[in-house]
């Protein structure tokens, strides 16, 4: 835990200023703040009874509060406006550093994550970091502050009672701590159901249609309705229990008041010389700590509870950082010039040691050739893709690309070397025309168009509310075959000499699907490309097949050789003609 | 709004008495500073040490009575409050499972799950606020008035002075930042879907080198989100010192002017801390006020937006006819000139579509996306409701049956296929609750599931995860597909829901399709010829209206759309031999 706190600090370090200003401005506005009980006293204290009031003393009085009032507002005001600063600055830094650090961490981390999670690291946890840990840092100090200040200022007025006040303060941190913990606990039972309530909820509502066409909504309302009592009956607790710490404090601090009163007033009126002589005025300025005395335990207490959630964020968060990330290439050559010739030798890999996937796949591939991968579905026909692109490296052997290994060369150099158009379509939230460029930023808009056209993508396109400057993004309405269009189009104004296809199998209407066929062709000529495929027109056409299943190459040659050894493939090609 | 008010019936005890004794215990505390006066006016004047003590004993009694009392309000407010929003949420979900497919458009299904979870807890948060504090808050803040009038009426003109101001600064702040604060929210919410894009690109993004421009790009908006949030900051920074400040000029104006009548003889040293005291009480309260009315906003918004579900129409059949009455009918489904629009759409997405399939037959249906294939299947079970003419279930109108056991009869496999979290058997009992292994098992194997059911460790009792992430989107489609089998439907509806398979296994599934469940009659949507080539009718759609209608054989001869997406997709199977 004092690591991570450790490390947070050192995240303002930049701030530093304001992180002292936040101190000091702090202890002045609370210490002038907690002055004011004291001309309150005196200005009692100079009202005595009927013409018997000390006007002058009065008079200076109130100027000099007024002036600690006005003085402790602005200080006040500005720790608060340095405290913002100080959050808001550091969490930002934080945010910037979690998010490029996603830019550099292996893929495998990404893929073994949701991008839920991933989002929530960047986002929530970093919100809580905010919101606990900096904004509850100041209100802790504050709190502490106030409370030193406050029994300082008790114990120039009367020692002996002030420390009466110190003997009964457990009474208050035995009350918060205990409301606390029992307040912990039915919450954790609380939030863990109410988590199971909104995911069952998500399911069964958000499935609405699905449960009426299975006439399922009465076992629906059953499972809902059963979560939901105890819910109800757990909540009821939980908020039973967290509503008990006002009340408390409450009476806590009223029986603090009323010690401070009847010891006070027996002071006064000198009952026993162990309580020691004190004026009315006096009693009425103690009377005003006490009142300020009890509270910042509360909110302390609360302080400690956002702390422990800010830090648990906080690891989470710092657990990104730490991750591995890719090796550094900066030292590698970039690959210039690329002929499209490419060679696997020898390679074996898999995702994890106990499960062999790919092993001892040779394959040599001549500049403008096109290798079709085919497979039934979730055969893995996408690992190909994440050794070609050195998302993930292979375990042993090597892919050479020109003569070079793709170790030997920069990654950033390797893929610019290839496009590639996956199924799941990748569309950002912004204009069509920055869709299109964004491998080519500095694309002029006649060549975005140019390369629309040529991918039969420009009629929709030139349909579009704004036509090239109509921002959509993944739900925009556009279809799957529209979105592939529109990634087509970015990998041919590239023009890159290498390409990597993914045929779509889900439901495209029969024209787009036609423009795709044609766009993809397009795009081939004179280009080596890998085609993850799905339509027997586009595997024939290939010189070389590969053949998957179960993460494995099973089978490698042309249409013709593998129709004749009557393998897997055959029986696969086979399937299509009969029905 | 006013509906949601019967949900409270059950609760009068706790609505009346929870405020009750709330009130009771803001009146014991406004009794304390009149005990502490009369401690400091006639304990101290007549230097009665017995007189004090009895005072202060009085102040300890009423502390505890008002912690009673309040822990009463509170047990009282967290019972009504989840209660009622037990109640509520029943209720609601209830009224959700009864909706009309058209009613669930209008809102959407992920809008009725967050005011299914969200909406209802705010509503019920607000609730147990209201109980809590909607009487404690304005009458302590009138209390402490009244009482400071009870005192001296020309002084708490300086009360009168001071709360419209505090109130006016409150107010005015409030109403600058909310909209501010929603601002904050916007950028955050964009910062998140950049992380969102990102992670779901991050192959892109690779390939393309592009990873300094999106640090850059996130950068920029968490640097917005680091701007705005230090503009509101700014602003809201200035309520707690204003209002300190604003509460403690109004002490300096009471102790002057208290100064002037103390000398006059209308007011006692006593009285006058009295009367401090009840101006911090007045200034806490307001703080209160402020939160509270931020609460109460919310739970109204929130409230309107529960009612506008409870005011969306049910699903209401026109009679309640059985599907066992008309056994004897040939005829299984049919459409007589068939129109309909989508709520809110211009178009007609169906327009006099009639057609008619025989008992044990199989229809398919064939048309581009967007040609209304999908609207055609969801009126058969009647989730909408023909605009003009009819739809025929064994020869009667859809309308008039009891729908719930029209659908029993009916088995349909959604395009998405959507499981939920639980374990492949209970997926599996969706259609049929008390299906035996044996059924589930040979549903599993038509669908071509068994084969990968079978090789899992723990088979029917395999878990799926929410959305069934841990699974293939082939394993999905097949097991809803299977989910559809169980006790043999005797309509079965097939939306396109095989496109994740490959041929092999397509055509697997149609074999056994027809030697498993001979009696029943196939409705089919597919986008490829071959897998309707052997249905009894095929129904070829375009734009909403029927272009052809008739068996593979014929349609080639008569229809040109038909022959011409066979002849497109068999060019393709064929090309390569051309080629």
């Amino acid at each position: 835990m004092l690591k991570t706190l450790k490390r947070i600090l050192a995240y303002t370090r930049p701030y530093f200023a304001y992180f002292v200003m936040t101190i000091l401005f702090a202890a002045l506005g609370i210490a002038l703040s907690l002055a004011v009980p004291i001309f309150i006293g005196e200005a009692v204290e100079c009202c005595i009874g009927k013409g018997q009031v000390d006007f002058e003393r009065l008079g200076r009085n109130a100027v000099l509060l007024a002036v600690i009032v006005l003085a402790s507002t602005l200080f006040q005001w500005l720790m608060s406006l340095a405290t913002n600063k100080l959050a808001f600055m550091t969490i930002r830094d934080l945010r910037k550093d979690v998010f490029s650090k996603l830019e550099r961490v292996p893929l495998k981390y990404i893929d073994r994550r949701t991008k839920g999670e991933l989002t929530s690291r960047v986002i929530n946890d970093i919100e809580i970091i905010s919101d606990g840990l900096l904004q509850g840092f100041a209100q802790f100090f504050s709190g502490v502050i106030t409370i030193i200040g406050t029994l300082i200022f008790m114990m120039t007025i009367n020692v002996r009672i002030a420390l009466v006040v110190v003997i009964l303060t457990p009474l208050s941190f035995f009350a918060a701590s205990k409301i606390t913990k029992m307040t912990h606990d039915s919450y954790m039972k609380q939030s863990l159901l109410r988590g199971r309530m909104v995911s069952l909820s998500e399911e069964l509502a958000g499935s609405q249609k699905i449960v009426k066409a299975f006439v399922y909504d009465e076992r629906a309302q059953e499972r809902f309705g059963q979560i939901n009592d105890e819910y109800g009956k757990i909540g009821a607790r939980a908020t039973f229990f967290s509503s008990m710490t006002n009340p408390t404090t409450r009476f806590v601090n009223g029986v603090i008041y009323a010690a401070v009163g009847l010891l006070g007033a027996l002071g006064v009126i000198g009952y026993s010389p162990f309580i020691g002589t004190m004026t009315v005025g006096n009693l009425s300025s103690f009377l005003a700590y006490s009142n300020q005395y009890t509270k910042p335990f509360n909110e302390i207490s609360g302080v400690f509870a956002e702390l422990q959630n800010a830090v648990a964020s906080a690891k989470r968060v710092f657990d990104v950082l730490d991750e591995e990330e890719v090796s550094d290439d900066s030292d590698k050559e970039a690959l210039t010039e690329c002929s499209g010739a490419l060679s696997f030798d020898k390679v074996y890999f898999s995702y994890n040691p106990e499960v062999k996937l790919i092993q001892n796949f040779s394959l040599e591939v001549k500049p403008g050739e096109r290798i079709a991968i085919v497979g039934p579905t979730g055969c893995g026909k996408s690992t190909i893709i994440n050794l070609l692109l050195r998302f993930y490296d292979v375990d042993s052997g090597d892919i050479t690309i020109s003569g070079k290994s793709v170790s030997e060369i920069t990654r950033d150099s390797l893929r610019s070397s290839f496009g590639m158009v996956l199924q799941e379509t990748w569309i950002f939230t912004g204009t069509v025309a920055e869709n299109i460029s964004y491998g080519m930023p500095e694309a002029t808009r006649e060549q975005i168009i140019e390369a629309a056209k040529a991918v039969y993508a420009h009629g929709f396109i030139k349909r579009l509310p704004q036509g090239y400057d109509t921002v959509i993004s993944d739900d925009s309405g556009l279809s799957q075959g529209q979105k592939q269009l529109i990634c087509i189009a970015r990998i041919m104004l590239m023009n890159p000499p290498m390409l990597i296809l993914d045929e779509a199998t889900s439901s495209i209407d029969l024209r787009t699907e036609h423009r795709i066929q044609k766009a993809f062709s397009k795009l081939m000529e004179g280009k080596t490309s890998f085609i993850i495929a799905h339509r027997l027109s586009t595997i024939k056409n290939s010189d070389t097949i590969l053949v998957m299943k179960n993460g494995n190459i099973i089978e490698q040659g042309s249409h013709t050789s593998l129709i004749r050894a009557g393998g897997f493939y055959a029986k696969l090609y086979n399937s299509q003609f009969e029905s | 709004m006013k509906k949601l008010l019967v949900f409270l019936k059950n609760y009068r005890k706790q609505l009346i008495f929870g405020p009750f004794f709330k009130l009771l215990e803001a009146v014991f505390e406004l009794i304390v500073p009149v005990v502490m006066a009369k401690i400091i006016d006639e304990g101290i004047a007549n230097r009665d040490s017995g007189e004090i003590l009895r005072l202060s004993g009085i102040i300890v009694l009423l502390g505890v009575c008002g912690l009673a009392f309040a822990l009463t309000c509170q047990y009282l407010a967290a019972k009504c409050a989840y209660g009622f929003g037990t109640e509520l949420r029943e209720a609601l979900y209830r009224h959700i499972n009864t909706l009309s497919h058209s009613s669930v458009d209008k809102i959407g299904a992920s809008s009725l799950v967050n005011r299914l979870t969200n909406d209802t807890n705010t509503v019920q948060n607000g609730v147990n606020m209201f109980i809590r504090l909607a009487t404690r808050v304005p009458f302590l803040i009138t209390g402490a008035t009244i009482m400071a009038i009870s005192i001296d009426l020309k002084l708490s003109l300086i009360f009168f002075v001071v709360a419209p101001v505090i109130s006016a600064i409150i107010f005015i702040i409030m109403r600058k930042t909310v909209p501010m604060y929603k601002d904050v929210q916007k950028k955050l919410d964009r910062a998140a879907m950049l992380t969102k894009e990102n992670i779901e690109g991050t192959r892109v993004i690779r390939a393309f080198s592009r990873q300094q421009e999106e640090i850059d790009e996130f950068g920029g908006a968490v640097n917005d989100i680091a701007e705005s949030s230090a503009a509101v900051g700014k602003i809201s920074a200035i309520l707690n010192p204003a209002a300190f400040m604003m509460m403690n000029l109004g002490i300096v104006a009471i102790t002057w002017f208290g100064g002037i009548r103390v000398d006059g003889g209308r007011l006692t040293q006593g009285e006058l801390t009295a009367f401090v005291n009840y101006m911090t009480q007045i200034l806490l309260a307001l703080v209160v006020l402020a939160n509270l009315i931020v609460i109460f906003t919310k739970a109204f918004a929130s409230a309107n937006r529960v009612s506008e579900v409870f005011d969306l129409e049910s699903e209401k059949s026109d009679g309640n006819e059985l599907p066992s009455q008309h056994t004897d009918c040939k005829t299984a489904v049919e459409f007589k000139n068939v129109s309909f629009a989508y709520d809110g759409a211009g178009d007609n997405s169906l327009d006099g579509i009639s057609f008619s399939i025989g008992r044990g037959q199989m229809l398919g249906i064939i048309g581009g996306t967007g040609s209304g294939k999908s609207t055609v299947s969801s009126l058969i079970p009647c989730f909408y409701r023909a605009g003009s003419g009819k739809v025929f279930v064994y020869g009667s109108d859809v309308v008039n049956y009891d729908f719930d056991e029209l659908r029993k009869t009916i088995g349909i496999v959604p395009q998405k296929a959507v499981l939920f979290s639980g374990t492949i058997r209970e997926n599996m009992k969706w259609r049929k609750a008390d299906a035996t292994d044996e059924e589930i098992i040979s549903a599993l194997k038509t669908a071509q599931a068994w084969e990968f059911v079978e090789k899992m460790p723990d088979r029917l009792d395999t878990v799926i995860s929410q959305g069934g992430k841990n699974l293939s989107g082939g394993q999905k489609q097949r097991i809803s597909i299977a989910r559809a089998l169980v006790g043999n439907p005797q309509i079965l509806i097939l939306d396109d829901s095989t496109s994740a398979l490959d041929y092999a296994t397509d055509l697997a599934f149609r074999k056994a399709l027809r030697s498993d469940l001979p009696d029943t009659t196939i409705i089919m949507i597919s986008q490829r010829t071959t897998s309707l080539k052997d249905a009894d009718r095929i129904l070829v759609l375009e734009d909403g209206e029927s272009v052809g209608l008739g068996t593979h054989d014929e349609l080639l001869k008569s229809c040109g759309v038909y022959s011409e997406i066979y002849r497109s997709q068999m060019n393709e199977k064929e090309g390569g031999e051309n080629a």
